[in-house]
């Protein structure tokens, strides 16, 4: 277990980077904008045990916008669900790690995603099973803010009101980009807190990047009785790669060679100032 | 006995709800309807009404099957494998979960719906999905043995059942084996392949066919995916003729999945009858049926032709 939470996303975003330039294809800037997020989960408030991934009273984590997936493969590695090592086989042919989450090939992965909008339903069905089984597990779903674009996502966010689901912990990683352009222009998603307060959920507002604030707002999220919790995430998409940050065109193409490079030696000098909101 | 298999499909799950504490059951705001308020009622606290948002019902039951429930996701076929088809596809297939989609009122028979309501293109969509069952009883005693044996089958499923009352061609003492054929009727010089509904309908040309000199084989083929392709070739392999029936689209169901088989292993001429690459519309539903020439006598014009 790593005990520096900011050291862990250094490593994190180091094997993003390099598992992206290995396979030559993925998605760096939204796996960039939900490290600290995927890293306060699996590295503080999660319980998880790698020996034992289908532990029943395990707390469950659903990717919905999966095609984070490198952060969430890099947190189960670094956690001990699987070899490090095996990281660089990202979307390689025979890897147990495909382009997106598959529950039925990785160690520690909860449920397959990758088509959006599909997470938070699912998340929903995990807290109803930990109901109806007495177990007092936590289920977090890490959604996408183009994602919560998907119809099904205001199903899921009616139903998990209706039924009280307050072992539900959703999070929309906003940084503000998707494939074809910023929100605004793509299609609107705000105000994102006040549209799932009018649904019957307790929201909050962070930045995504500030831990401690990401602690807090867990913490309030578990100490909510009778309602599911939405945590709005104000992020950066490619954070910690200067030429990454809020550049769309790096939602779904891998550094080659040299830019990985770059890329390793600000992340390893730290997280670059400028870009940030 | 003669009742609709959704009435069947929901005494089922009810019984399922007294012997396995696993299985709950989700609908989309057509309980009463699909019959799976007959296990709500009994069991509330594991029925889930998920509203009418069909979408988000099959993720639910996806993220319960995660935690080792038995979900039993029933709502309109239509609604149930066309609404929330990519979700059937990902969520459940592609995640290898053990979700039941239980899709009632399927086929012209559902009736003054009209076509909007009237699923003819549900056993192909659902046959295309890897690791998919699925299954089409043929009668009220086959819905009830073939919900049983789905819960405890490990895997997606899809169970197709009906609004309207059918008869029951098998006894009581039947005894439904998933993935397996049931030879219903022997004969020399045609077989008749049917599921669903349409099984009493290929009995009852078969009888009219007998009247004739024409030896009519009747083979329940109620597991349409995966499909009993021994039994089928071994009926070809007699017969040398095969004439498939069905309530739905003749475009990807039984009848297709019967000529993938033969065309493999025994080729011979085939029939298909079924929904001939249209939509339904309204009336009322055996009288659809026989208009859209899923009737005895339609299926005996057929074979007789076949035989010729």
């Amino acid at each position: 277990m790593h005990n520096d939470l900011t050291a862990v996303t250094s490593q994190m975003r180091a094997h993003i980077v390099e598992m992206l330039a290995a396979a030559g294809s993925g998605h760096p800037g939204g796996s960039l904008s939900a490290t600290e997020i995927i890293a306060s989960l699996y590295f503080k408030h999660m319980r998880v045990d790698p020996a034992r991934p289908d532990w029943p009273e395990r707390d469950r984590f659903v990717l919905g916008k999966g095609h984070a997936a490198p952060a969430l493969y890099a947190a189960l590695a670094m956690r001990g669900f699987f070899p490090e090592d095996e990281l660089v086989t990202l979307r390689k042919l025979g890897s147990r790690l495909q382009g997106h989450p598959c529950r039925t090939d990785t160690p520690g992965v909860d449920m397959s995603t990758g088509s959006l909008g599909q997470g938070l339903s699912v998340a929903n069905g995990m807290a109803l099973a930990g109901r109806l089984d007495g177990l007092d597990y936590w289920v977090y779903c890490v959604m996408g803010d183009g994602e919560i674009q998907e119809g099904q996502v205001w199903e899921a966010a009616m139903s998990a009101a209706h039924y009280k689901l307050d072992h539900v912990i959703a999070f929309v990683d906003h940084n503000g980009l998707q494939i074809d352009g910023a929100n605004d222009q793509v299609m609107g998603v705000e105000p994102i807190d006040d549209k799932f307060a009018a649904f019957g959920w307790h929201t909050q507002r962070i930045d995504g990047h500030d831990l401690a604030a990401i602690d807090a707002a867990i913490a309030a999220a578990k100490a909510e009785h009778g309602r599911p919790s939405v945590i709005v995430c104000d992020t950066v998409k490619g954070r910690g790669v200067s030429f990454m940050e809020n550049v769309v065109d790096w939602h779904g193409v891998a550094p080659d060679a040299a830019q990985a490079e770059v890329a390793l030696a600000e992340i390893r000098a730290g997280a670059p100032e400028g870009g940030r909101r | 006995m003669n009742s609709a298999t959704r009435e069947a499909y929901g005494a089922a799950l009810a019984e399922l709800g007294r012997t396995n504490p696993d299985v709950v059951a989700l609908d989309a705001d057509l309980a009463g309807s699909t019959k799976s308020a007959t296990f709500g009622n009994a069991f509330p606290e594991r029925f889930f009404d998920m509203g009418i948002a069909e979408a988000d019902m099959i993720g639910t039951a996806a993220g319960l099957a995660t935690c080792g429930k038995v979900p039993f996701a029933s709502s309109f076929s239509v609604f149930a494998t066309g609404r929330a088809f990519e979700q059937i596809r990902n969520s459940v297939c592609n995640a290898d979960l053990n979700v039941k989609v239980v899709g009632s009122h399927a086929g012209p028979s559902c009736g003054a719906d009209g076509s909007s309501h009237q699923a003819v293109e549900d056993i192909a969509i659902m046959r295309s999905l890897p690791r998919m069952t699925v299954v089409v009883p043929a009668d009220d005693v086959e819905a009830y043995a073939a919900t049983i044996a789905l819960a405890e089958h490990e895997g997606p499923a899809y169970l197709r059942v009906a609004r309207l009352a059918s008869p029951t061609v098998h006894d009581e003492g039947y005894r439904f084996e998933l993935g397996k054929a049931d030879l219903l009727r022997d004969g020399d010089d045609v077989t008749i392949v049917a599921c669903g509904m349409m099984v009493g309908r290929a009995l009852e040309a078969a009888e009219a066919l007998a009247a004739e000199g024409i030896g009519a084989q009747v083979l329940n083929m109620a597991t349409v995916k995966p499909l009993d392709a021994d039994a089928l070739e071994a009926c070809a392999r007699k017969t040398g003729r095969v004439v498939t029936v069905e309530e739905g689209s003749v475009v990807g169901g039984l009848g297709t999945a019967c000529c993938e088989a033969l065309s493999e292993r025994c080729p011979v001429p085939v029939r298909r009858i079924g929904m001939p690459d249209c939509f339904g519309t309204s009336g009322e539903g055996n009288e659809l049926l026989d208009y859209f020439g899923l009737s005895a006598s339609h299926i005996c014009e057929v074979a007789r032709e076949l035989c010729k």
